[in-house]
């Protein structure tokens, strides 16, 4: 082929690094510093308990090499597990954060400052291994929902921690989510309570900064009886040339008549054209639909980081319970991911449904990985999976691994997958009505995604739209 | 009635000279001269295999096609220097025999992108979806044709006839000054056919010239060309009016192309 050839030249948006006087703690892992991070936090005894035992449950693990990735090893000792921009340890408004870290919000369309805020969206400003702002509290607690940093929750609401942390991705689920249960620093913590629809988007944006760490958030949400929430989590990382790991964890618990919305656009810096640098995104997400009739839906936009590996799940326990995932995931450069979903139906006519769509440019390798599960119990059950994989160029790769585990014999299961190739000639055909080759991709591949997109909230699938552009941007010469 | 007698002495909209092409190492266009002028239907008749959708593939720039000499030159521009865009910004407009789909992206969305990229190039206002509307309805009554391919997405689960049809629809919406159709009738029964050659019949204008690839003369039994042209094994062998068309039709390509070997 003449036409297409695949070298992603854009350059990264977001690599800038805010000059800012971080307190970081040296790089390696023992109990000392798990100690030294939950003292930081001011966290309750049984807190620091908790971790160590997820420490030490760690330390018998041993690094996961089943995804269909591939990285040199990594130095767990190397990494430094707590970094914190260094401002006065409390805050009574958020008009005393740094302007530094503000103009960084700002500049990555986050505006945190009263009088710029996103009307309709409340959000979590983290900064490396800490939340800097939250907006939107005082409005939100009107309404009884608490948004506010998973560190805050452990002191101010701890009985609503304990009795959920853990219940969906147990401490030694996966090797990184034992890592990040003893480390774990700020994510977000939301508890919608009964009836109530949260009257605003709730956001939390993920920064690292600092060279040398790990970003470990843990975000736990939960909706309770007939609430409803919707929930957007975004990233971002400067350019670097070392690797950086990402391990998050986060649960979602929806009780009876409940629904969660959760929807990811992941943008960390995927590293250079040879694979120098980016972000290693190594993440559980798992909701649990707890009560009857409850409903939990992700979708995610994936166009950055080194390596995506991430599987955010659905356990149907409730009757009638509903799990949803839309996703996108994007490689170009050399970027690699391995990511799908885990829906596991126990409850009578649960249903669930798959919508994913790959996308390959450059030398990138994407793998979608999907376990549907019906166990004995889940009578009149569903599932629908639709797996679409696009290449772009000749030397990417699309790769489906779709795992069905039915024991229930009347279940409904429906599967459809395809792989499709931007050819030249349906490039050719836009640019023959006029429109430049870039814009040619952009219209097919946003026409290939428009089923996901559609789940976004409307401001962040024009975000999405933007960025799938940029990802691609150089991918046809 | 054919034009061909007394058409204006102006000079070409599209002078295509000595052209030479090769598609994957093979030579395919072995030296092609055509001069259309402003308002001339002129047609493209040959054997399978000769080069008639070549010819049109490089006009409209297909990455995949080698020019190998010879110029083309369309309003005085160097078309063969020119990126697809440009030139169909330029009024270059390629009706293809195989349409491709687009997934997710509907037709009217798809129209009006291809209407603003143009508009754009001639320093006008782009058009929102509501004006956007207004202005395919009108083009929609114009050609009488409803709007049921509007919604759908591009080309998708199309039938082969409503792919062509869609095809002149953007002819049709793009107003192009040199269309170029090719191999349109294929496919199409005898009635789209007709509802194809009537709306192609109502876009001939003075400021817009067709070139139309077929391999059979039915199509041209409804559109009457100015010239036709005989393409055998990557030349043209003849030229000659309408009356051409019937003569083929009634003798089959052998005869020129063994005429074609011996020159």
């Amino acid at each position: 082929m003449t036409g297409i050839e695949a070298h992603v030249q854009q350059p990264y948006k977001y690599g800038f690094v805010t000059d800012i006087e971080s307190e970081v703690v040296p790089a390696g892992l023992n109990e000392d510093v798990i100690r030294l991070i939950s003292a930081k936090k001011g966290e309750p005894e049984w807190m620091l308990d908790w971790r160590l035992k997820a420490y030490r449950n760690w330390l018998k693990m041993s690094e996961p090499h089943w995804p269909n990735v591939k990285y040199g090893p990594i130095d767990y000792q190397a990494i430094s597990y707590y970094a914190a921009p260094k401002q006065k340890p409390k805050l009574d408004s958020l008009d005393q954060v740094d302007p530094k870290l503000v103009a960084t919000f700002e500049k990555l369309g986050i505006p945190i400052e009263e009088q710029k805020r996103l009307t309709g969206v409340a959000v979590d400003a983290v900064f490396d291994s800490v939340s800097v702002a939250t907006t939107f509290q005082a409005e939100l607690a009107k309404y009884g929902v608490i948004f506010m940093p998973m560190s805050q929750a452990i002191r101010e609401h701890p009985a609503l921690v304990q009795k959920y942390l853990s219940t969906v991705v147990p401490m030694n689920d996966n090797f990184f989510a034992a890592l990040n249960s003893a480390v774990f620093t700020d994510g977000s913590f939301v508890y919608v309570p009964k009836g109530v629809r949260c009257p605003l988007e709730l956001s939390t944006y993920f920064r690292i900064n600092a060279s040398s760490t790990g970003q470990f958030e843990r975000t736990l949400i939960i909706a309770d009886e007939g609430s409803y929430v919707s929930y957007l989590e975004g990233c971002s990382a400067p350019m670097r040339d070392e690797h950086q790991l990402h391990a998050a964890v986060v649960e979602l618990v929806a009780l009876e008549r409940a629904t969660i919305k959760y929807s990811t656009i992941q943008n960390w810096y995927p590293g250079d054209d040879e694979g120098k640098g980016g972000i290693y995104n190594f993440v559980t997400k798992r909701g649990k639909c707890l009560g009857a009739n409850s409903k939990i839906s992700w979708t995610q936009v994936e166009t950055g980081s080194a390596i995506t590996w991430k599987y955010p799940g659905c356990i149907l326990q409730g009757d009638n319970s509903i799990g949803e995932f839309y996703s996108v995931a994007v490689t170009s450069h050399k970027q690699q991911a391995d990511t799908g979903t885990k829906m596991i139906h126990l409850g009578k006519n649960t249903r669930s449904t798959i919508v994913s769509k790959g996308i390959s440019a450059g030398r990138g390798q994407n793998t979608y990985r999907g376990l549907v599960k019906i166990m004995k119990g889940a009578e009149g059950a569903r599932n629908y999976s639709q797996c679409d994989s696009m290449l772009i160029g000749d030397q990417c790769g699309a790769h489906t691994f779709p795992y069905i585990d039915v024991r229930n014999s009347t279940a409904i299961m429906e599967h459809e997958a395809s792989t499709s190739k931007i050819g030249e000639d349906q490039i050719f055909y836009l640019r023959q009505r006029g429109l430049s080759a870039e814009d040619a991709v952009s219209m097919i591949v946003n026409g290939f995604c428009k089923e996901v997109f559609k789940e976004l909230p409307m401001e962040f699938a024009v975000e999405a739209t933007r960025l799938l552009g940029i990802s691609l941007e150089g991918s046809v010469g | 009635m054919p034009k061909t007698e007394n058409r204006k002495p102006t000079t070409g909209l599209l002078e295509v000279k000595g052209l030479r092409v090769a598609v994957a190492g093979n030579e395919i266009l072995k030296g092609v001269d055509l001069t259309i002028r402003e308002g001339e239907v002129h047609a493209i008749m040959g054997p399978n295999g000769s080069g008639k959708s070549t010819l049109a593939q490089v006009l409209a720039g297909h990455p995949a096609y080698e020019v190998l000499g010879g110029s083309a030159k369309y309003d005085g521009k160097d078309l063969l220097d020119l990126k697809p865009e440009e030139r169909a910004r330029a009024g270059v407009f390629l009706a293809f025999q195989y349409p491709v789909e687009i997934r997710g992206i509907t037709n009217s969305y798809f129209l009006r992108s291809a209407l603003n990229a143009l508009r754009r190039e001639r320093g006008e206002p782009e058009l929102d979806p509501i004006d956007f509307l207004q202005f395919l309805e009108a083009k929609l009554k114009a050609i009488g044709w409803d709007d049921s391919m509007m919604n759908r997405p591009v080309n998708e689960g199309f039938s082969g006839g409503e792919k062509k049809r869609n095809e002149i629809l953007q002819l049709a919406v793009l107003e192009p000054r040199l269309a170029i159709l090719d191999e349109t009738d294929s496919g199409l029964d005898i009635d789209a056919l007709k509802t194809v050659a009537e709306t192609v019949n109502n876009l001939r204008a003075p400021d817009r010239s067709f070139l139309i690839v077929t391999h059979y003369q039915r199509l041209l039994n409804f559109i009457t060309p100015d010239v036709v042209h005989v393409l055998a094994d990557g030349r043209i062998v003849k030229s000659g009016g309408p009356e051409l068309a019937h003569e083929l039709e009634a003798k089959g390509y052998d005869w020129l192309r063994d005429a074609a070997m011996v020159s």
